[in-house]
């Protein structure tokens, strides 16, 4: 089956640069039923409406063996902790995520994110002042990872001597997120949910001291804040911080790596960028569009049959959403391929849409829109000196995975 | 795009007058000028402020977290146009194309925009409605008012209507920590424009977070003092209530009347226009240069059987104004119909509400999602066999979903099998809503039309 062939060359690392054209012919087909029973949705609409259906769960209690009686592999599937919250429906989604919101945002924190600007500010400039003296830099190594990561643990209360240990067990997390059936998927599952295991034993560890002694973090406030909803289980708090830690720097180094690759190659952007610092917010949306840090979305199942667009997916079959895909779609968005910060009517899939919207994305645009007007106001003549870079493994998580960047110095 | 001889000169040198200047009229002159008309522009409106936003005077405004003269509409590009603001129109001339100013003044088009939108209705006897602490709240100079009232701590606040607005007043007065009794004529609050059924369940909410709820109840008269401030409210069961301040929020009444013996459809129900937005004359004739968009315009709808539809809805103005402003410069063939789905928020007593399509037409309601004890739920209405309306209590992301349901006509009961089945199944119930005949606060979707048929109709929204 050709579109069998498509997915698998999507997924396949050698095309991992540039997917658009395997995107595009994949929009041929909106709904494609894969070899192994899998659904993929790439246009825009279509994705767009299976987001906001009732009949879509996430939880992966409800899927069903593949055509080879396999199941599509879940990270999360573990027997030491609950699912989190992006795995569950409502109503105990709605329930974890409204728990997971109060110290977070509106209503009850509607300032947190706002009066975090000055501190990411600076940490952006530490990292860029750490360039003093050199002539190239790593600005995924240097900056796109350390950043975010920095970032997502002072807001939950993770010291930084422990960034290390936990970057192990991420990164091992992290990989065995990749849906692609290659060889080796079970054991990687396997190390998987075992580095998730320890990763959630030494959260218990830090809640229990934030339990005693309080601090202005998240952590803090999850483990002692009571509102209508009571307060998360020990479990369900590890969980949660599991999925926070993870998710909250794993997405972010994407989007600002894509974000400084994007502007090395239209430097007629990066240019206005520098002069106009305001760009930054509607640039960081069109990225969003244009490179989303999150590809596709692997891990729906359908509880009913569905007629998407014309084609009846049948119930329990494993669906997914290709957003990069319908974030490329001309019937949605004029001239899609061209990167255009000036869009007007942009309202991209790059955070998903619907109960699942991205918990982060205040966050996450923030550090990107800072990210990338520091870089472009203070690194003179930046050159890129790959393109196109090497990429991560990961075909969910798409970015590179080093990009390396000459230039003349620094402003101040 | 084919643009004939005419439409473009028209485009180049035309004049177009806006009378409305607040919501409609201003994404209206800002898609006529995104679209490319470069003619002249002149926005007439009646309040001295430039287009601000109302949805925010009940809530954010009368908490004191945003100033009422803070919700200026943010501007989606430069206008380049003429304002009169502070004068109202009094009169259309369609013969000779000029608009009569109060200041005595006219202006003349040759394509206008009618967005006069509605205002408050008033308390019925002069006398009362002037007592010191008898407020509306429409403007932005009324949320203002009541705001400074609110914040000197009256002793108790009456709420007379307990439609959207007087709910959402209600709410606010909660959150500030005074006393709040609401009067309703009906059997619940919003039971107008949701029904009993929801009704119920925002009654629950209005006595939990502390309001002297009372309905089928009216209020006979309000009584001041010799100052003329306002010390009691008498209410039909006999009762009387001393209180400081009343709200009066008995629904919107349409700007028509200035349109008055001009020769236009326009009357109590609003404006009637095509679904291109173009204005009948009194003899059901459309007219060819005059466009009317949002609250104060009634067009058929051909997902409602065709019923005119009156809505007093934020998103409604906006998309009504850009479809009037694109029919106002296009040539013939290019014109296209307004057809949006009905859809409507709001946000009172910690809960978000929304809802889409036409709940006053459902005949039954059925919880689909979450549960209605929780106050956290989805509900469809059914008319006819088929899904003509939702609502959510905070479940709004899910909305879209019924949206869709009802523009493909899906069958009701709703047969899918989803995720957060309410426990006992998804069980059809008469949705109640009050004789239509009887005076209530109102719903904010009227329905106002002769229906050629009862035939079910297959939507598609051009989306692409
Ligand atoms: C307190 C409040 C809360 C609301 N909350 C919500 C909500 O939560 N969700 C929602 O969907 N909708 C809400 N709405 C409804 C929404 O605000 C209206 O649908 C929207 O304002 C309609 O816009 P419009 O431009 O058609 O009319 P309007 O906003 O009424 O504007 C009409 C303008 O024309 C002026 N005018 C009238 N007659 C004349 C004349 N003869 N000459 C010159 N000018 C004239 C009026 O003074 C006014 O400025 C709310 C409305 C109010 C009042």
């Amino acid at each position: 089956m050709t579109s069998g062939t498509l997915l698998h060359q999507i997924t396949d690392y050698a095309n991992r640069a540039d997917p658009y054209p395997l995107y595009a012919e994949l929009r041929r087909t909106p709904v494609a039923r894969q070899d192994d029973g899998v659904y993929t949705v790439s246009t825009y609409w279509e994705i767009n409406s299976l987001l906001h259906d009732p009949r879509l769960s996430s939880d992966a209690r409800n899927r069903v063996p593949l055509a080879d009686g396999s199941l599509s592999p879940d990270p999360e599937e573990d027997a030491a902790l609950p699912p989190s919250f992006i795995r569950l429906d409502p109503p105990e989604h709605d329930r974890m995520r409204r728990l997971a919101t109060r110290p977070f945002g509106p209503p009850n924190c509607p300032r947190r994110i706002h009066d975090m600007r000055g501190e990411l500010a600076r940490m952006v400039s530490d990292l860029i002042d750490g360039f003093e003296g050199r002539e190239q830099a790593d600005i995924v190594d240097d900056f796109a990872y350390p950043f975010p990561v920095m970032v997502i643990c002072n807001l939950l209360g993770v010291p930084h001597q422990d960034e290390t240990r936990f970057h192990g067990w991420a990164d091992t997390i992290v990989s065995a997120l990749d849906p692609s059936p290659a060889e080796g998927a079970a054991e990687r599952q396997r190390v998987a949910q075992q580095a998730r295991t320890e990763l959630g034993r030494y959260l218990a560890g830090l809640i229990e001291e934030h339990r005693r002694t309080p601090g202005h973090d998240m952590l803090s406030a999850l483990a002692t804040d009571h509102g209508p909803d009571g307060r998360m289980s020990q479990l369900e708090l590890i969980t949660t911080a599991v999925l926070l830690l993870i998710a909250g720097h794993e997405t972010t180094v994407n989007l600002i790596a894509n974000g400084a690759l994007t502007l090395l190659r239209h430097p007629e952007v990066l240019g206005r960028l520098r002069e106009d610092p305001d760009l930054a917010v509607p640039l960081v949306e069109e990225l969003l569009r244009y490179e989303p840090p999150v590809q596709l979305l692997p891990q729906r199942t359908a509880l009913a049959d569905v007629d998407v667009a014309g084609t009846l997916i049948p119930k329990g079959s494993p669906i997914w959403l290709m957003l990069a895909s319908g974030n490329r779609d001309p019937r949605r968005f004029p001239d899609a391929d061209r990167f255009d910060p000036g869009r007007r009517d942009n309202q991209h899939l790059g955070f998903g849409s619907g109960i699942h919207y991205c918990f982060g994305a205040p966050l996450a645009r923030l550090e990107a829109q800072i990210a990338l007007t520091e870089l472009a106001r203070r690194l003179v003549n930046p050159r890129l000196v790959e393109d196109p870079p090497p990429y991560r493994q990961n075909p969910v998580l798409r970015g590179p995975r080093h990009l390396p960047v000459s230039f003349d110095g620094l402003t101040a | 795009m084919s643009v004939d001889g005419p439409t473009r000169t028209f485009r180049r040198q035309g004049r177009v007058v806006v009378v409305g200047a607040s919501l409609a009229g201003l994404r209206a002159a800002e898609t006529l000028r995104e679209e490319g008309f470069t003619g002249a522009l002149t926005m007439i409106g009646d309040e001295p402020h430039g287009p601000y936003d109302r949805p925010p005077l009940s809530k954010q405004v009368l908490l004191g977290k945003t100033p009422a003269d803070g919700t200026a509409l943010p501007r989606r590009r430069a206008i380049d146009a003429e304002w009169r603001l502070g004068v109202a129109a009094t009169g259309l001339d369609l013969t000779e194309k000029r608009v009569r100013l109060a200041d005595g003044q006219e202006v003349g088009f040759d394509r206008l925009l009618i967005a006069t939108g509605t205002r408050a209705r008033p308390w019925p006897r002069d006398a009362e409605a002037d007592l010191d602490g008898v407020f509306v709240l429409r403007t932005s100079d009324d949320a203002a008012r009541l705001d400074q009232r609110l914040a000197a701590r009256p002793r108790r606040v009456l709420v007379i209507g307990a439609g959207f607005t007087g709910s959402e007043v209600a709410s606010a007065c909660r959150e500030r920590g005074l006393e709040v009794t609401v009067a309703e004529r009906g059997p619940a609050p919003l039971v107008g424009a949701l029904g009993g059924v929801i009704g119920a369940i925002a009654a629950e909410l209005q006595r939990e977070h502390g309001v002297d709820l009372r309905c089928c109840i009216t209020v006979t008269a309000l009584e001041g003092d010799p100052a003329g401030r306002l010390r009691r409210a008498h209410l039909s069961d006999g009762t009387a209530l001393d209180v400081d301040v009343a709200v009066i929020a008995l629904g919107a009444m349409r700007n028509t009347e200035w349109l008055a013996g001009s020769g236009l459809g326009a009357g109590p129900r609003g404006v009637a226009c095509d679904a291109g937005c173009r204005a009948f004359d009194v003899h059901g004739i459309v007219t060819d240069d005059i466009f009317v968009a949002g609250d104060v315009a009634r067009s058929p709808h051909p997902l409602f059987g065709y019923q005119f539809l009156s809505l007093e809805h934020w998103g409604n103005a906006v998309a009504q104004a850009e479809t009037a402003a694109h029919n106002m410069i296009s040539a013939g063939p290019d014109r296209r119909p307004h057809l949006w789905v009905p859809a409507f928020w709001s946000a009172q007593f910690g809960v978000n509400i929304k809802s889409v399509g036409v709940p006053p037409m459902g005949e039954e309601i059925a919880v689909t999602q979450g549960s209605l004890a929780e106050h956290r739920f989805a509900a469809a209405y059914g008319f006819q066999g088929r899904v003509i309306a939702a609502v959510s209590f905070d479940h709004a992301r899910w909305i879209d979903f019924y949206r869709e349901r009802i523009e493909s006509a899906a069958p009701f009961p709703p047969d899918f099998t989803g995720v957060d089945r309410p426990p006992g199944g998804v069980r059809p119930v008469p949705a109640d809503f009050p004789d239509p005949a009887l005076p209530t606060h109102g719903p904010t979707v009227t329905l106002s039309g002769y229906s050629p048929s009862d035939r079910r109709v297959t939507f598609t929204p051009a989306r692409a």
